[in-house]
This record gives C-alpha cells, sequence and structure tokens, in this order.
C-alpha cells in the first residue's frame, strides 16, 4: 500500500514517535508542584520552546491546542473582537466556519489570493483577515507577507492559517508581520491530536475552552502532553530537513509530466506551490471514482479535504479558481516526508492505467 | 534517613493517572503504522482508522451504558464541559427557549464555574448552590434553586476531583427533570470508578476524561442523549466532523486509547476498587497511628475508594510537600499551579484558611501498591513533624495563606 495523502496527516517521524513515547511516560500532569508534575511541566515548556523557535514566535505567544481547527477557531474567537471577518475564498472550512457572514478575497485562476480585492475591502472598516499560507488541496502558496503590510497600514489584523505550510515551507510569524498563526501537529509528522495558535506580543485573550487557567488562561483543560511534545519534536525535524521538499518537488514534477501527458490538468500549475502537492483533475471523470480505481490499486489519494467522513464533494478551492467544470475531477496526491522515488514510479503507472481506462470511457 | 525509592511514589491519581500499559500497547500501532486520517474514507487507511475509533466509540458507550451514537469524542473533560454547558444554553436560547437559569454548585471543576460565569455575560442567570460540610449537595436545596426561575440546565459533578465525594446523580437527574431543565454530569473523575449508568440514571450529558482513567492526555468524551435527543450548539466550527457538533480531525490514537481504557475499566473496576480501598484503609491507619489528630475530609462512606484528603493537625502541606520531594500528593487541585490560594473546595466544606492550608490530597490508583502505600505513611509522618512549627521557635513562621 502506498500512501500518498500526507495533507490528511503525516507519517509519524522517528523523532516525534521518541518524543511522545518519553511523554507518555513521563505520565504527571503539568500543572501539578510535585517533582512528577515539575519533570512534565518541562517537557511542556521545551515543546512550547520549540515550537517558538521553528515558526519564528515567543514561547509566551503559544497557545497549545487540540489541533489546527481549534486554534483558527481561537484565532478568530480571541482576536476578532467585532472586526469584520475577511477570508480567503479557498480557505480550509476550519476557518469558513469559523468566519461565518464574512466578505471573501476571490482568488485568480492561478489560485493566488487578489490582494487588489483585499485592499478594496480592508478599506471598507476595520477587519480581521484570515488568509492561510499554503491550500490543502493544490498547494497553492499566498502571499501572506505582502497581504499582512496590506493589513498593518489599514490597521487590520490577520490571521494566518499555515497548517499545511509548516514544516514544507519556511513559515516566520514575525517576519510574515501576521497577528497569529496556526499550526498543526499531525501535518508536520506529529501525532494526531495537537496543535498551536502563535500570537505576535501579548495580545488579551479569551479562552473559548474556559477552563482550570491553563496555558496562561488562554486555553483550559489539562494539555495533551505526549501529542504536543510529539508535534515539537516533529516541527523540529521538519524544519530541520526542509532540504527534503526540493527531493519531494522532484518526485511530485514527475508525477504531473506523466498525468499532464495523460490529459490531466494540474490545478495551481502557474502559482508557487509547496513541494509535496498536486491537484490532478482529469476532464470528465468523477473524483470519487478515481480515487477508488487508485485504492483498489493501492494508492492512497484523496479526492480533496479530508473532514467529515464520506464527504466527497465537488471543491470548493477549484471552484474558486475558476475550474468549477473540473471541481469533481480533481484528485489530491500529496507526498509524505518519507516518500520515495519508487513510490512516485509506481503511482505514475498506476494512474496511467487508471486514466486510460476510465478515459476512454468518458470518450 | 530512609532509602530513597528510585522513582518518586505518585499518590496524585486524581490530577492525572498514569497511562495504562495495555492502553500504551493499543495506541501505538496507530501512531505508527496505521496512522491514516480516520475522515479520509476514501482509502483504506482512513476506514481502517475509522473502524478503530468506532470500535473505541463502542467501549466507551458500554462502560456508561450509552448508546454509541450518544458519544462525542473532544480533546478532554474541559472541553466536553465546555460544549455541554455553553452548547446547552446557546442552543436554548437560539431556538427561543425563554429559559435562563443555569443551576451548578460552589465545589463543581473551575471549568464549570468558569463556563457557566462566561454564560453569565451572555444574559444567562448561573446559580451556584453551596455543599454540606460532608461535600454533599442538599437536594432540597437544588429542588429550590430549580422552581424559583424556569431552569434550563443542572450541572452537578458526579464525584469532586478534591474530596471525592458521590453526588446522588439518579436524584439530582429527577429533579432537574420534574422542572423541565437538562442534567448534565461531570464524570472525569467517576467513569471508571463508579457505576454509570445513563438510562438508569437518566442522565442528559456527561463529561468524560481520558487521562482520569488511565488513557491518554488530550482525548475525552461527552454523553449527549439521543432520546429525547438534547441539542447543542458547537463550540467551534469546521470540518463538520462528530455530526457538526465537534470539528476537527479526530486524534485516532488517543481515542483508541481511551476507548481501551474504557474497556479495561469495564473489566477491572470491582477488583480495582476493592484493592483501592484496603490501600486506603491501610493508609488511614497507618496516619492516624503515626499522626494522632488528622481529619479525612467530607463524606466518609459516599465517596470513591482511591481519594483520601486530609487535614493534618499541626503543619503546613505546602511545607510538608517540600521536606518529601519523593512523594507526590498535592495541596489541591492540579489546575493553574501557581495558585497559592485555599481550595475553594475546602473553603465550601467549611474549613478554615489555616485548616486549608495544613490539608494533603492523596490519590491512590491502580498502580499503587502496599509498600507505596507504607513508604507513604513514613514520608508523611517524618514530613509532618519536620514541617511541624515547635513551641519554642522564638519567630513563628509566616502565616499560611
Amino acid at each position: 500500500m502506498t500512501y500518498l495523502d500526507a495533507n490528511a496527516s503525516e507519517p509519524l517521524r522517528p523523532e516525534a514517535r521518541a518524543a511522545l513515547l518519553a511523554a507518555l511516560e513521563a505520565g504527571a500532569n503539568p500543572s501539578s508542584v510535585h517533582a512528577a508534575g515539575r519533570a512534565a511541566r518541562r517537557i511542556l515548556e521545551a515543546a512550547r520552546e520549540d515550537i517558538a523557535a521553528c515558526f519564528g514566535a515567543s514561547p509566551a505567544g503559544v497557545v497549545f491546542t487540540s489541533g489546527g481547527t481549534e486554534a483558527n477557531a481561537l484565532a478568530v474567537h480571541a482576536l476578532r473582537a467585532g472586526r469584520r471577518l475577511v477570508v480567503g475564498a479557498t480557505e480550509h472550512d476550519a476557518v469558513r466556519a469559523a468566519a461565518r457572514g464574512m466578505a471573501v478575497v476571490p482568488v485568480d485562476r492561478r489560485g493566488i489570493a487578489d490582494l487588489g480585492a483585499l485592499a478594496a475591502l480592508l478599506a471598507e472598516g476595520p477587519a480581521m483577515v484570515c488568509l492561510m499560507l499554503a491550500n490543502n488541496e493544490t498547494g497553492v502558496l499566498h502571499p501572506v507577507a505582502a497581504a499582512a503590510a496590506l493589513c498593518r497600514a489599514q490597521g487590520a489584523l490577520l490571521h494566518v492559517d499555515a497548517v499545511q505550510a509548516a514544516g514544507r515551507v519556511a513559515v516566520d510569524l514575525a517576519a510574515l508581520g501576521a497577528d497569529s498563526l496556526a499550526v498543526s501537529g499531525h501535518k508536520m509528522g506529529g501525532p494526531l491530536g495537537a496543535g498551536a495558535l502563535l500570537l505576535a506580543g501579548d495580545p488579551a485573550v479569551t479562552p473559548l475552552l474556559a477552563g482550570g487557567g491553563q496555558e496562561r488562561g488562554r486555553r483550559g483543560g489539562t494539555p495533551g502532553l505526549p501529542a504536543i511534545a510529539g508535534m515539537a519534536a516533529a516541527g523540529r525535524a521538519a524544519v530541520a530537513g526542509l532540504a527534503n521538499q526540493v527531493r519531494l518537488a522532484g518526485l511530485r514534477d514527475r508525477i504531473e509530466a506523466a498525468a499532464v501527458q495523460a490529459g490531466a490538468i494540474v490545478a495551481g500549475a502557474a502559482a508557487p506551490r509547496l513541494a509535496n502537492t498536486t491537484s490532478l483533475a482529469l476532464p470528465g471523470v468523477r473524483a470519487d471514482t478515481q480515487v477508488i480505481s487508485l485504492d483498489l490499486a493501492g494508492f492512497q489519494v484523496s479526492a480533496g479535504a479530508a473532514c467529515s467522513s464520506g464527504k466527497v464533494a465537488s471543491s470548493h478551492v477549484l471552484a474558486a479558481m475558476g475550474l468549477g467544470a473540473l471541481a469533481g475531477s480533481a484528485v489530491r496526491v500529496s507526498l509524505p516526508w518519507n516518500a520515495m522515488a519508487e513510490d512516485a514510479h509506481r503511482f505514475v503507472a498506476a494512474y496511467l492505467e487508471m486514466a486510460g481506462r476510465l478515459s476512454r470511457r468518458v470518450a | 534517613m530512609i532509602e530513597r525509592p528510585n522513582r518518586p511514589i505518585y499518590l496524585d491519581n486524581q490530577a492525572t493517572t498514569p497511562c495504562d500499559p495495555r492502553v500504551v500497547q493499543a495506541m501505538l500501532p496507530f501512531f505508527t503504522e496505521h496512522f491514516g486520517n480516520p475522515h479520509s474514507a476514501e482509502h483504506a487507511m482512513g476506514r481502517f482508522a475509522e473502524a478503530a475509533v468506532e470500535t473505541a466509540r463502542g467501549h466507551v458507550a458500554a462502560l456508561i451504558g450509552a448508546d454509541p451514537r450518544e458519544v462525542v469524542f473532544t480533546s478532554g473533560a474541559t472541553e466536553s464541559n465546555n460544549i455541554a454547558i455553553k452548547g446547552a444554553a446557546r442552543h436554548a436560547a437560539q431556538s427561543g427557549n425563554e429559559r435562563r437559569r443555569i443551576v451548578t454548585v460552589q465545589t463543581e471543576h473551575k471549568c464549570v464555574l468558569e463556563a457557566v460565569a462566561d454564560l453569565a455575560m451572555e444574559g444567562f442567570e448561573p446559580v451556584i448552590l453551596p455543599v454540606r460540610p460532608d461535600g454533599t449537595v442538599d437536594l432540597a436545596t437544588v429542588r429550590t434553586a430549580l422552581e424559583a426561575a424556569p431552569t434550563l440546565l443542572l450541572s452537578v459533578m458526579a464525584v469532586n476531583n478534591e474530596i471525592g465525594v458521590l453526588q446522588d446523580l439518579a436524584s439530582l437527574a429527577a429533579l432537574a427533570h420534574a422542572a423541565g431543565a437538562l442534567f448534565h454530569t461531570d464524570a472525569a473523575q467517576a467513569t471508571g470508578k463508579i457505576l454509570l449508568d445513563v438510562e438508569a440514571m437518566k442522565i442528559d450529558l456527561l463529561s468524560i476524561s481520558g487521562h482520569k482513567l488511565y488513557g491518554p492526555k488530550g482525548v475525552g468524551a461527552l454523553y449527549v442523549r439521543r432520546r429525547p435527543r438534547v441539542r447543542l450548539a458547537a463550540l467551534f466550527s469546521g470540518g463538520g466532523q462528530e455530526r457538526g457538533l465537534r470539528s476537527g480531525t479526530l486524534p485516532a490514537p488517543l481515542i483508541i486509547g481511551l476507548g481501551e481504557a474504557c474497556r479495561i475499566a469495564r473489566a477491572e473496576m470491582e477488583d480495582d476498587n476493592r484493592r483501592i480501598a484496603g490501600l486506603r484503609d491501610r493508609m488511614m491507619a497507618g496516619l492516624e497511628q503515626a499522626i494522632p489528630g488528622v481529619v479525612l475530609n467530607a463524606h466518609p462512606e459516599r465517596r470513591i475508594p482511591g481519594n483520601v484528603n486530609i487535614t493534618f493537625p499541626g503543619s503546613d502541606a505546602q511545607a510538608m510537600m517540600a521536606a518529601m520531594p519523593d512523594l507526590c500528593v498535592s495541596t489541591g487541585s492540579a489546575c493553574s499551579s501557581a495558585e497559592v490560594e485555599p481550595s475553594y473546595v475546602l473553603t465550601a466544606l467549611g474549613l478554615s484558611y489555616a485548616a486549608a492550608a495544613r490539608t494533603l490530597r492523596i490519590g491512590i490508583g491502580r498502580f499503587t501498591s502496599p509498600s507505596d502505600i507504607d513508604a507513604a505513611i513514613t514520608m508523611l509522618a517524618r514530613a509532618h513533624a519536620m514541617a511541624t512549627p515547635q513551641p519554642s521557635e522564638a519567630c513563628p513562621p509566616p502565616c499560611p495563606r
């Protein structure tokens, strides 16, 4: 079985496994004042420093959460303070749902947020902007630093969903000039069940989960230490190994070249993108048919975001790019950190076989 | 000088429990080889993780007598309590329900009290009831509060985290329903420790924590009754997982750990309780002999066997803890550790600040051995003697707060 669905969840990195097991072993509640509690607290605070160092934040600005969705929700809940929400058209549901009744920043055909449109929206009044760094379906990178400059000039806040970008491109909250940034452990090769919201400065935060005062009163509940420690180790390993992305880009390019020859269209091909992600649309062939066919051949890919179970809706991301006709025909191939040339090679063979068989049926 | 143990002796099982090795074994393959996203229903690895999550949901449901469809996974009991309390209140308000009163108790976990405090700012009317000196809530007081104004929700914890007291859930649920209110219970300390049956007890909402029953940290569950259906507003939205009530990728390994912890608890609860009660009796007998004048706080029988909350006659609890670095016990609940204020749970029982400052919580668990208890008694007795101010001292130590 070949796993090519890293954007749903990355395989656990060995560094993360070791940290996870050590934290499970440590066991105690990091809020306890006895020796065992203090040992757990040291693991928690070391993880906080690691995550801060990985992504250009201060340790005091790191709030641990249960994952990327909670981190995004907390950002909007904590920082919005009555401002109008302005979100990118291709944001993840975690942001789109948190920002109901929002203004939308359109993307161009390449999938890139239209900064002219953003500037016009910002002129309309105090806003909080949510813009993802990298799209989960196409891997398209948005010009977040430029958006941050626009926001600052207009007194708007900017929250960045960096769930897919963290560990795959350099991400630095301070350099971006954004107000907050969300990361997720399992998208960096850490375990499921941990994420973090990184805050610039020290804004007052009303917690989403009211509780016992943990995370300096910004997030109640006993921190999920094993998953948090695993996330920090994964983040460190991913950031130290960013050069691996060059290797993955080579594999991705091989897959795309073959797919295009077989009649596929690569969504977002003209934009700067993550190295590991490609969205391959095969005109006239339903995405779920392709995914099932590839699944039977032993390849794990997806028809879009992996969210509510069983949902294979047509992609709002491709629709926003003006590729509505292809929105129900795209599969996402996302290479995990440990993908090998052999995996790409065998996937190409399976894809060509599938495309030949299914496209003929359409024709 | 007693010999130092290899590791500290851990008697703080209400703050958190060690992960059962069987739970770790159950989780590990899902952290490593079976790492699929359980929502990736389109491929085999996703479906494998999803199937394991559903098996775990069955184990959680079975432990409390629920239907698996009534179990929603969360990041822990704090989140479960927030969803239950805020979710019930906000949904009711959004659907035109005029009831605004939310009744709870002084000795609830901080997250319940904070959640109802948040709701006060949204126009709801929290009522916080006192408890009796033994920690139990007076049913007549509850009835009066429920009848005084149209009440939306009664929330009373099943087992207190500091003093181990059991509340009468079935009677409380009956009172809530008679008043047309929902009944929620924070069962973080109760799940796997006492028999819970949401059907027999007529509970509408029940919060569960993984790491309080030998499961992992970072996972919990909320029971939400289906018949009659209890409706809740989500705390946050997103991918629409857990039928829209709790968005975010389900942490499959942690959930599988929680499921295994529930399966083990269901099979072994009786044996655990019998053994732990024996250890508790050994602890009490040993302490009463070594330190005459120790007092067990709260109700002597209506409590879980694993909790011993004791006020010492002579010395400050913090000073005792400092004098016994190899024994892990606590002076209150393990939340924001910086707080040096007396426990609000103890003062709610009527303890003076001075008595509360001389009080320790000792939490006995599944992995506590008789020799741990004996060593702990020795350490406590020595620490008490060392930390007790001597009458001959020229300067009294600073007044403990």
